[in-house]
């Protein structure tokens, strides 16, 4: 890793996207997801704003380096997805927004972190105990 | 439609955008906040994943020290936030990627199976929000 101190900003810079953006707001990230309600469409933006500077960016510097070259849509892709935003549209957190909002120390961010790191393990066991 | 931010949001996303194409020029990592998250428990390579969860922590905090409104919901059954934190953890892992690694970098290289991950995990979401709220009944 060329420089490791830099993952320290960018993590700062990406958590402060995400508290201006409002994903950090489960209940705004619900306001989203819920079409069927009062419909607010702000977390499109956000996606809508990344992605324009992410398409930009890579373009500079994907040749330079390995990046995920798969492209087989498999069955894990799918179901993962599927469950991931399941988990989502339920309590209104994602990843990064969930570890986030620990600074808050509010329960449900808590909790919330503590499953979602024993769901990732639980499939790292089942996966481990499939192959043996 | 209320509540809707479109300054904010589009700055907050070009901020996460700027974090990503930072964060793959710099170590030429992809930010995949699962990944990252996931990959803590699989050394080497765990020094890095550290430091930028502790970015996103460290952002939290200076969010809230500068008084900067940081809502907070009560009330929200917990057993349903745990059964969240599962899915989220086991799919993410399964599918190998979130929001960030699928949708922000993802459709940012122009992935396929990104895209496919995207539809996939907005649909299920809405589909989970849409019961919670409107058959289930429990709001948020």
């Amino acid at each position: 890793m060329k420089q490791p101190g830099a993952a320290l900003g960018c993590g700062f810079l990406f958590g402060i996207g995400l508290w201006l953006s409002g994903m950090a707001n489960p209940e705004k990230v619900l306001g989203f997801l819920d079409v069927a309600g009062d419909w607010d469409a702000s977390l499109l933006l956000v996606m809508g704003g990344a992605v324009a500077v992410t398409l930009a960016g890579f373009r500079i510097y994907k040749s330079k380096f390995q990046l995920p070259a798969r492209k087989d849509i498999d069955f894990p892709l799918v179901a993962g997805s599927a469950l991931f935003g399941a988990g989502w549209g339920i309590a209104g957190y994602c990843p990064g927004p969930a570890i986030t909002s620990l600074a808050t120390l509010s329960a449900e961010s808590m909790v919330f972190v503590a499953a979602m790191l024993a769901g990732g393990l639980l499939h790292r066991a089942l996966w481990r105990s499939r192959r043996e | 439609m209320h509540d809707f931010t479109p300054i904010p949001a589009l700055a907050g996303g070009a901020l996460i955008g700027l974090a990503s194409v930072w964060l793959l020029a710099a170590n030429g990592r992809i930010a995949g906040v699962s990944g990252i998250l996931h990959g803590l428990f699989s050394p080497p390579d765990t020094k890095w994943r550290a430091l930028f969860l502790s970015g996103l922590l460290l952002a939290g905090l200076a969010w809230q020290a500068a008084g900067m409104p940081s809502p907070s919901r009560a009330g929200f059954p917990l057993g349903w936030v745990a059964a969240a934190g599962l899915l989220v953890g086991f799919g993410t892992r399964m599918g190998g990627g979130c929001t960030s690694g699928h949708g922000v970098c993802g459709l940012g290289r122009l992935s396929a199976r990104s895209l496919v991950a995207v539809i996939v995990f907005m649909a299920a979401g809405m589909i989970a929000a849409y019961v919670m709220r409107h058959v289930l009944g429990i709001a948020s």
